[in-house]
C-alpha cells in the first residue's frame, strides 16, 4: 500500500508540473515518433461498401505499438522517484519490449515476467526484449500466460518493494495505475479527435478499439466520451467457442470480482476461482478488464463486442491485402468488427479504428493458422 | 470462542485445505492441536495466489484439482470445531471467493461454522467497510495484514480495525521459509505495540525451533505456513503423523502459562 501511495503522490505532482510533462512531450515526439498518422482506408473503405474508415497508426510508434506512451510516462516517474530497478509483466510482448526500450533509453535495471506459452508463441518479442538489455523471465506457473506474469511481477514488487518500480502496462492492478496509465495513452485520443476534425469536418460516428487490459481503448475512447453522438465500440476476444476457458470476452461471460488488485468484471467459476482465458492474440487473453470499461460500459457509454479467432485472422489478412498493413492479432480483432459494421453504415459515415501495433511479432502464429501458399 | 494466546509465544499454524484432500487436512489440524498449536488458519485454495511462494502456490494447485471450494472449507472448520473446542480457527483466504459466495452469507456460514476470525489477504482497511460491518454483525474477529513499508498511520489504522489479533508480516515478500529472518520483524511488532494491545503475531518465513523462539522473544504468536506445508508436501501417506512431530518441536520451545 505504502509503494501504492507514494506512486500516486508522485504521479499527482508529475502531472502538475510544467517541466515533466515538457520533457514527456518531447521523448514522445523525438523519440517515440508522435504524433501517429491517421490514415483514410481507401480500399478497405470501398471493398466494404459502408463507412468511411480511418486507422489511426499506433503500429507505427517506436516499438510497434502503443505501451510505449505509457512506459515513457512512467519511466519518468521513476527517475523522480529515485528508483534505479523496473519490473514489468507482459502478454504479447509489446509492453516488454516497450520497457526494456525505455530501461535502455534512462538507464534502469529491467526484469520481464512472461507466461511461458507466452514466450513460446511472441519469440520475436523474447529476443528482442533480450537484445534491449532486459531480463526476461519465464512464468510456469497456472496458465503461463499474462494473468500468471502479473502474479509472479507482483510477488517480486512486494519483495522488493524498496528499490523497485512495478511498471503495469495497462489500465489494470490497484490505484492509481488504471487513471494513470489511461492518462499517459489519452494522446491517442487526442490527436485523433483533432485529425479526424481536419481530415473530415465532423467527428466520427464511431471508434473502435480492441480490448484486452483496455489501455489502447480507453486511450483512444477518453477524448470522445463527451461526444455523446460518437459510438465507443471495444472488442473482445472470441476466441474459439463460448464455454468458459475457450475466449476471453468478459462482458460475455464475467461478473464482478476481484483479481491483482482491480474490481472489475471477470471471468470466474461459480465457486469464485479464476478462469483460464484462451485467445490466439496473447494481449487479449486476460480474465479481467480495466475498471473504466466496466464503468462505461454499465453506464452505457461504450458497447463491447467480441470477434473470434478466425474472424480476427481474416482481419489480418484481409487489411494486410487492401491496404499493406500488417495489424498485430490484438488489433485485428478492431478490423475484425468494422468489417462487420462498416458495410451496415451509411457512405457519409465515418469510422476510426484504433491499429493498436503492427504484425511482426505474430508471424509464427500466422504461418501456423494461415495457409498462404 | 475468542481467540486465546495462553502460551507465550503461542503458535499459530497454516494449513491450505485440501492439499492433498480435505480428510487428510482434517487429520493434519487434529494432530497439530493435538501436538500444540493454539490457532489454526484454515487457507482457502485459490486459483491466483499472489501474495504466495511456491510452496503455498503448488499446494493451492493441488487443492483445487480436486475441487476444493470454499464452501467446503466452512464445511471442514465445522468439522473441526466439534472436535476442538478451545482452538482458535481463522479462515485465510483471498478476497473473490467471498465476494462470490456473498458477504453477508459468507459471515453467517463462517460464524455458525464456530470459526473466530478472518483473514484476506488482499482486501486492504482502506477497502474493507462492507466487510467489517458484516463482521462485527457476526461477531467474527477481523485480522489484518501490517507490513515493514506500512507507515505508522496506516499501521494505526489497521490495528483499529483489527479484532482477535494483529498479523505482522516478517518482511517484505511472499510466503515462504527462509534462512535469515530479517530485522524488519522486531521493529514492526515495536511499532505497532505504540498503537495496539491486541496480541500480535509475526508470520512469513519462519520455519525452524530456533527461529520460532527467536521471534516468540518479542511476539505473542508466531505463525508457521510454508513450512507446514512443505512438511505435508514431502510426507505423502503419513502427513499428519509429520506435521505433529513438526508442531511438538516446536511447541518445545515454549513454557506453558497456566490460566
Amino acid at each position: 500500500m505504502a509503494a501504492l501511495e507514494e506512486l500516486e503522490r508522485e504521479y499527482e505532482r508529475a502531472k502538475r508540473d510544467k517541466k515533466f510533462q515538457k520533457r514527456l512531450q518531447e521523448l514522445l515526439r523525438t523519440y517515440a515518433g508522435r504524433p501517429t498518422a491517421l490514415t483514410f482506408a481507401r480500399r478497405l473503405t470501398q471493398k466494404l461498401g459502408g463507412a468511411k474508415i480511418y486507422l489511426k497508426r499506433e503500429d507505427l510508434l517506436h516499438t510497434g505499438a502503443h505501451k510505449i506512451n505509457n512506459c515513457l510516462g512512467q519511466g519518468l516517474l521513476v527517475e523522480r522517484m529515485g528508483k534505479r530497478r523496473v519490473i514489468a509483466e507482459t502478454g504479447a510482448g509489446q509492453h516488454g519490449v516497450a520497457t526494456a526500450t525505455v530501461c535502455a533509453l534512462l538507464g534502469f535495471e529491467c526484469v520481464v515476467y512472461m507466461g511461458t506459452e507466452d514466450m513460446r508463441r511472441q519469440e520475436l518479442n523474447v529476443f528482442r526484449m533480450r537484445l534491449l538489455g532486459a531480463e526476461v523471465r519465464g512464468v510456469e506457473s497456472g496458465s503461463r500466460t499474462l494473468k500468471d506474469a502479473i502474479n509472479e511481477a507482483m510477488r517480486d514488487w512486494v519483495t522488493n518493494v524498496r528499490t523497485t518500480h512495478y511498471l503495469l502496462g495497462s489500465v489494470l492492478g490497484a490505484h492509481p495505475y488504471p487513471t494513470m496509465v489511461r492518462d499517459f495513452h489519452r494522446v491517442i485520443g487526442r490527436e485523433a479527435r483533432a485529425q479526424i476534425l481536419k481530415a473530415e469536418g465532423k467527428l466520427p460516428e464511431a471508434v473502435i478499439a480492441c480490448v484486452g487490459g483496455g489501455s489502447n481503448a480507453i486511450g483512444i475512447f477518453y477524448e470522445f466520451i463527451r461526444d455523446k453522438k460518437v459510438r465507443l465500440i471495444g472488442v473482445e476476444a472470441g476466441g474459439r467457442g463460448e464455454a468458459l476457458g475457450e475466449h476471453a470476452a468478459r462482458f460475455r461471460g464475467g461478473s464482478p470480482g476481484v483479481l491483482q488488485g482491480t474490481y472489475s468484471y471477470v471471468l470466474q467459476d461459480s465457486a469464485g476461482q479464476i478462469a483460464t482465458t484462451h485467445s490466439v492474440s496473447a494481449g487479449l487473453d486476460y480474465p479481467s478488464i480495466g475498471p473504466e470499461h466496466a464503468e462505461l460500459r454499465d453506464a452505457g457509454r461504450a458497447e463491447y463486442v467480441p470477434a473470434s479467432d478466425a474472424e480476427a485472422l481474416e482481419a489480418t489478412t484481409l487489411l494486410a491485402r487492401t491496404e499493406g498493413i500488417i495489424p498485430a492479432l490484438e488489433s485485428a480483432h478492431a478490423v475484425a468488427e468494422v468489417i462487420k459494421r462498416a458495410p451496415k453504415m451509411k457512405k457519409s459515415d465515418v469510422v476510426i479504428v484504433n491499429i493498436s501495433g503492427r504484425g511482426d511479432k505474430d508471424i509464427g502464429i500466422l504461418r501456423e493458422n494461415l495457409s498462404l501458399e | 470462542m475468542p481467540l486465546s494466546f495462553y502460551k507465550k509465544p503461542a503458535l499459530v499454524v497454516y494449513v491450505t485445505c485440501g492439499d492433498p484432500d480435505l480428510a487428510t487436512t482434517r487429520e493434519i489440524v487434529l494432530a497439530a492441536i493435538e501436538a500444540g498449536a493454539d490457532v489454526i488458519e484454515l487457507g482457502v485454495p485459490f486459483s491466483d495466489p499472489v501474495a504466495d511462494g511456491p510452496v503455498i502456490q503448488r499446494a493451492s494447485e493441488r487443492a483445487l484439482l480436486h475441487g476444493t471450494s470454499l464452501a467446503q472449507v466452512l464445511t471442514l472448520a465445522a468439522e473441526i470445531r466439534g472436535y476442538a473446542q478451545s482452538t482458535g480457527l481463522v479462515v485465510f483466504s483471498y478476497l473473490n471467493p467471498i465476494l462470490r459466495m456473498g458477504m453477508e452469507k459468507f459471515c453467517m456460514v463462517t460464524r455458525h461454522a464456530g470459526v473466530d476470525g478472518v483473514l484476506l489477504t488482499d482486501l486492504p482497511v482502506e477497502e474493507a467497510g462492507e466487510y467489517l460491518h458484516a463482521m462485527r454483525a457476526h461477531d467474527l474477529a477481523p485480522v489484518f495484514l501490517a507490513a515493514p513499508t506500512s507507515p505508522d498511520a496506516r499501521l494505526r489504522r489497521i490495528a483499529e480495525a483489527s479484532r482477535g489479533f494483529v498479523y505482522a508480516v516478517s518482511r517484505t515478500g511472499v510466503t515462504g521459509a527462509r534462512q535469515q529472518l530479517a530485522s524488519d520483524a522486531k521493529k514492526l511488532v515495536g511499532r505497532l505495540r505504540r498503537v495496539t494491545n491486541l496480541p500480535i503475531a509475526v508470520g512469513f518465513g519462519i520455519s525452524t525451533a530456533e527461529q520460532f523462539e527467536e521471534v516468540g522473544k518479542f511476539a505473542d504468536a508466531v505463525v508457521v505456513g510454508s513450512a507446514i506445508v512443505e512438511t505435508i508436501e514431502r510426507n505423502r501417506g503419513r502427513e499428519a503423523a509429520a506435521v505433529g512431530e513438526f508442531v511438538r518441536k516446536l511447541t518445545a520451545v515454549s513454557p506453558q502459562l497456566t490460566e
